[in-house]
């Protein structure tokens, strides 16, 4: 309970970062901020409703919760490394307003005081905003994502930006510029990727949720490599102004929280048409609560044969097979479905999202903002020498390759045919759910959680990573990743739920359902706690 | 009230069965509530022109062609008119194949994907917010008036108008374009397959095809040498309140055959633009810009020369101009046995010459694909149905018509129809009871006169069209004289009021009484009896100096058909 300042001395990772970053974190604040701790652990696992509840009523504030989270920041992101940046200031200013108006008899919304974490390639108003790149080093969004200000308005306390792959490109999170994440159930492993820092962050109750963005499994894998629930919307459900593209017509934000439950609020909160995204959709936005309640009986669940093939680790299947048992405990009819074209899911993806990616990128040119070469003699040396030093191995390797498929010559025969595949996938899925199925199930990775520096260097291994989580992005759909379980050696295994499109509570009732019949997502990592000791 | 004008379909499925037609219900819009940038900049930095360093210089290779231009005559050219011998010359050898490509800004008051203003500022970079500068994060929203006003302009260049029409990017790095990529559209554009036919010759030149896009920052190259040239320019600074200005491209055909035709074609094109209100098209401030490319081609043989692409042409005078000089230049390349090389070159006005501007080094690749941030477009056929209604007339069915109803020639029908202005004014004089001929005479005559000395336009005029049926029915029925018109035309026009009350008040009623005018003949006929003994004697000319005079001495309020009739009584007797 009273842990001594010291990890934040020896631990100059983190701090180190923080310092080097303009208008972060300063020990200072630490310091200031540590007197007022509380318990840590109490709020993390209760529904942010409840908590949301007793700030209404005064029973806690919304700047004890946010002491909270920051005095958890200060004693756990030494050994994670899920946050890039943390506006100290800013959180308890926002804090406080939220702890004015109650005072004041005004209501500041849904999400009260509660602490939100946002993933860096979601821009933040008048907070860095990297996307985890040298190319952004520095920069500050001039406005907020329309995400992000639906939080900000709902009454949350937007706490930092949290860590990922460059760019979002990558399924591990080793592949940021400035940190490696590590998995708080095994400080050797990776979090997961690309959302890592926010799952993370949420795992070890650095924050109550997070945003993420998903454009190929990036909110679920993370979310089932940490034990908690990532949710990934319909494409459109929520606004994606704001968010730094990678592969535009792939990409969604959604949250990374406890629970299903939580995730709906978040939802209700965020989702629905915004002028600033005319590929937000304008369809209604469901009472995402209405769809809680009650059980699974009538609805029909189709567990996809590929996804359960030889590769798949036993624990894994294992872990989803005994989750879809509950789920038939809870009254729905479970079956298996065949999607032919899982095979060909990730080449096509692949192809697709580096074609984005090289157009979206292109605009980190250093001309504007962000990091520009200083001695080049002529603006093409000036675009070649910004983005050498700009972006990392990983993003230039995308880059080049979405160019390649691009280019007249081959564009029939990489991205229109990925298009086609595309379309083949979709259509697979669409006869899955004409047949009367409400919902596919899957893992949501092969494996747990692996190796740091395992995959690193075999960038096709780690690609192959995402077959389950790819064809909700391509074909636009809802999917939830659910804790389901634990390997022998403590590993979280997590089990994925894929909807109709625009059928988001659906999933989430499925999600809400399930975790109220059983307590994988009350799972805490216990392996930062014993660092967090050793370090003491 | 709410309308349907545009729906969209989302673009990241081909399968209906995800996401179908959605259609957008706002009012005129189908922009339902667009996020105002709240003005804070996206950085301090972008107040001030955005610096950077070197521009990348055009390459300058060997003025090839020009090397061999002091060879037979077609050295420093002289002024010269569409019909010199060397290209009379050229044009009995050669057929030149002439394609037309226009860039004109859309006069919408917001930009094509942003909120921010198009007005024109002199501040850099102040019409500016993260969409149109390419900031992190920050999407296109497709401005709905773009699509209309684009929609319209296809419709009068008679163009199939696509339902269903898509955006893409077009990737190219250019400091100028701040996501690196214009948003255009390239596999299926608005509108296709259209027409334009020149009136003096009734040729018709294709419209390939008509689609939108968005302009680009414009560029400041400093720190030139003496030479001023590119090349020498150390930095560059960079505006963009153009950036986002939305634009359509207007391809032609290869149909156009001479400079001359090129000028036709470009100054129609224009007339229609502005008839229907896309633009005002000016040259001069970039609201139009004409890009021409040239290639040439023994007569009877059917394989295309080389192409050359003329760029920053200001005036369809040096459209004209520097065609006509490309077709010799490229004849006497061609005539030496020498090829043509593909490149862009440059109109140089005080040189009369085309220049290299750079050398084209194979094809560039701009890797068009889908634009994902923007849905299809699907235009609903009511929409298209009732902008196809607000279509106005256009300049050559007016034409046609002044001719067949108002039996004009068609030099007036032309020139009476060459702007909107003109034409509504006219058409508004005829309404209120004018005579068409009449009409025309005074409206390409004096009143443009006095316009043209004040320098003004016809939308200042003073004078309504009503009021100009007024004077011109006071002429008709004899109550004024048309000299006495001509003497109010110029109060008239800057000044304005009614004809008829004015030549009440100030008395300028034609006298027809033939007793008063023979007092006032008598008197003339009296005060000159040099011109009279003269007349007598045989020079009956003399007797228009007798009208004159005679008319002059009523004020010019003498009936001319009674003096005359007096005059002829009184000398002749
Ligand atoms: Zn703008």
């Amino acid at each position: 309970m009273s842990m001594p300042i010291t990890c934040f001395v020896t631990s100059t990772n983190s701090i180190s970062r923080f310092l080097s970053r303009p208008s972060l974190i300063s020990r200072q604040k630490l310091r200031c901020c540590r007197s007022l701790r509380t318990t840590p652990r109490s709020s993390a696992s209760r529904p942010i409703n409840e908590i949301v509840q007793s700030i209404r009523s005064r029973e806690t504030s919304a700047s004890r919760l946010l002491d909270g989270a920051l005095s958890r920041i200060e004693e756990i992101d030494p050994h994670v490394n899920a946050y890039l940046s943390v506006d100290v200031e800013d959180a308890q200013s926002q804090a406080r307003r939220i702890d004015e108006q109650i005072a004041r008899g005004k209501d500041p919304g849904p999400l009260a005081g509660i602490p939100i974490s946002i993933k860096d390639n979601i821009s933040t108003k008048g907070q860095p905003t990297t996307a985890a790149s040298r190319i952004l080093d520095g920069f500050t969004p001039a406005y907020n994502a329309t995400a992000v200000q639906r939080l900000i308005d709902s009454g949350a306390v937007i706490l930092g930006k949290t860590n990922l792959d460059e760019f979002g490109m990558g399924g591990s999170t080793e592949y940021s510029a400035f940190t490696e994440t590590r998995n708080p159930w095994d400080l050797s492993r990776v979090p997961g990727g690309s959302s890592g820092g926010s799952a993370a962050a949420v795992a070890t109750g650095m924050c109550m949720a997070a945003l993420g963005t998903d454009t190929g499994g990036s909110i679920r894998q993370p979310a089932s490599f940490c034990g908690i629930t990532g949710f990934k919307p319909s494409y459109g459900r929520i606004s994606r102004h704001g968010l730094l593209a990678y592969a535009s017509s792939l990409d969604t934000i959604g949250p990374l929280c406890r629970s299903a439950e939580d995730a709906a609020l978040l939802m209700q909160v965020m989702a629905g048409a915004d002028g600033m995204d005319s590929t937000a959709s304008k369809s209604p936005v469901p009472t995402f609560s209405a769809y809680l309640e009650g059980d699974l009986s009538g609805l029909r669940f189709g567990v996809v044969e590929e996804s359960l093939a030889s590769e798949v680790d036993t624990e894994v299947s294992n872990a989803v097979q005994n989750a879809t048992d509950v789920l038939k405990s809870l009254g729905a009819d479970v079956q298996t479905v065949s999607l032919p074209f899982l095979s060909h899911v990730t080449a096509a993806y692949y192809v697709i999202a580096y074609s984005e990616a090289s157009a979206n990128l292109a605009r980190y040119d250093g001309v504007r903002y962000g990091t520009r070469a200083v001695d080049a003699q002529n603006s093409s040396d000036m675009y070649a020498q910004s983005r050498a030093a700009g972006f990392g191995g990983e993003v230039k390797r995308r880059l080049m390759a979405g160019t390649y498929a691009l280019s007249s010559g081959y564009y029939d025969a990489y991205y229109l045919k990925a298009q086609r595949v595309r379309a083949a996938l979709t259509n697979d899925i669409k006869k899955a759910f004409a047949a009367g199925f409400d919902a596919l199930i899957t893992p949501v990775a092969a494996t747990p959680a692996f190796k740091l520096g395992e995959k690193l260097h075999d960038p096709v291994l780690m690609m192959l990573g995402d077959t389950f989580t790819i064809p909700a992005n391509l074909s636009g759909l809802p999917a939830v990743s659910l804790p389901c379980g634990k390997t022998e050696s403590n590993l979280p295994i997590g089990f994925q739920v894929i909807g109709e499109y625009m059928k988001d509570e659906v999933v989430l009732k499925i999600g809400h359902a399930y975790q109220q019949a059983t307590l994988y997502h009350e799972m805490v990592p216990r392996a930062v706690e014993a660092s967090v000791a050793l370090s003491v | 009230m709410a309308r349907q004008v545009v729906a969209f379909v989302n673009p990241a499925f081909v399968s209906p069965f995800l996401r179908g037609t959605s259609s957008l219900s706002a009012a005129g819009s189908f922009i339902v509530s667009r996020h105002i940038y709240d003005g804070t900049t996206p950085s301090s930095a972008a107040r001030r022109c955005v610096h950077m360093s070197t521009t990348q210089a055009p390459q300058k290779k060997a003025n090839q062609g020009r090397s061999k231009k002091s060879r037979g005559g077609s050295g420093k050219r002289e002024k010269k008119s569409s019909t010199s011998p060397g290209l009379l010359r050229a044009l009995q050898t050669y057929e030149p194949i002439i394609g037309m490509e226009m860039h004109v800004q859309l006069a919408t008051k917001t930009k094509a994907y942003c909120n921010c203003s198009t007005k024109p500022v002199r501040t850099p970079n102040t019409n500016i917010c993260p969409v149109c500068m390419g900031h992190p994060g920050a999407l296109p929203v497709v401005n709905s008036k773009v699509v209309e006003l684009a929609a319209k302009a296809g419709m009068a260049l008679g163009c199939t108008i696509a339902q269903y029409s898509r955006f893409d990017r077009k990737n190219y790095y250019y400091v100028d374009t701040p996501k690196n990529y214009q948003i255009t559209q390239d596999m299926n554009p608005i509108a296709q397959k259209g027409s334009l036919q020149l009136a003096s010759s009734g040729k018709k030149v294709g419209i390939t095809r008509l689609h939108m896009e968005e302009d680009s920052a414009k560029m400041q190259h400093e720190g030139a040498g003496a030479a001023g040239r590119l090349t020498d320019s150390t930095h560059s600074l960079v505006d963009f309140n153009r950036s986002g200005i939305p634009l359509i491209e207007i391809v032609s055909e290869p149909d156009i055959s001479n400079g001359s035709e090129a000028a036709e074609y470009g100054q129609e094109l224009q007339r229609i633009l502005r008839y229907v209100g896309t633009s005002d098209c000016n040259m001069q401030d970039g609201s139009l810009r004409c890009d021409v490319n040239i290639s040439i081609r023994p007569r009877g043989t059917t394989n295309f020369g080389t192409k050359v692409e003329l760029k920053n042409l200001n005036s369809f005078a040096s459209v004209q101009k520097s065609i006509d000089f490309e077709i010799e230049r490229q004849a006497n390349i061609l005539d030496d046995g020498d090829a043509v090389q593909m490149e862009t070159r440059t109109w140089d006005e005080k040189a009369n010459e085309t220049k290299t501007m750079r050398v084209k080094e194979g094809a560039s690749d701009y890797r068009y694909f889908p634009e994902p941030d923007i849905p299809p477009l699907q235009i609903a056929r009511e929409t298209l149905e009732k902008w196809r209604k607000d279509m106005p007339e256009l300049p050559s069915q007016k034409r046609e018509r002044y001719q067949a109803e108002f039996s004009l020639s068609s030099y007036d029908a032309f020139l009476l129809s060459d702007d909107v202005t003109t034409a509504q004014y006219f058409e508004d004089s005829i309404e209120a009871g004018a005579d068409p001929k009449q009409a025309a005479n005074w409206i390409m005559g004096d009143i443009t006169k006095v316009l043209k000395n004040e320098k003004i336009g016809l939308r200042l005029c003073k004078l309504t069209p009503k009021n100009l049926a007024n004077m011109i029915s006071l002429i008709d029925n004899g109550i004024i004289s048309g000299k006495i018109a001509k003497d109010l035309i110029q109060e008239l026009v800057l000044k304005g009021g009614v004809p008829s009350e004015i030549v009440d008040e100030r008395d300028l009623k034609l006298i027809s009484d033939p007793e008063v005018i023979r007092e006032i003949v008598a008197k003339v006929i009296e005060e000159n009896p040099k011109e009279l003994s003269a007349y007598k004697d045989g020079k009956s000319r003399l007797f228009g100096f007798f009208v004159g005079k005679s008319l002059a001495a009523s004020g010019g309020k003498g009936d001319p058909v009674t003096t005359n009739n007096v005059l002829k009584e009184l000398l002749d007797d």
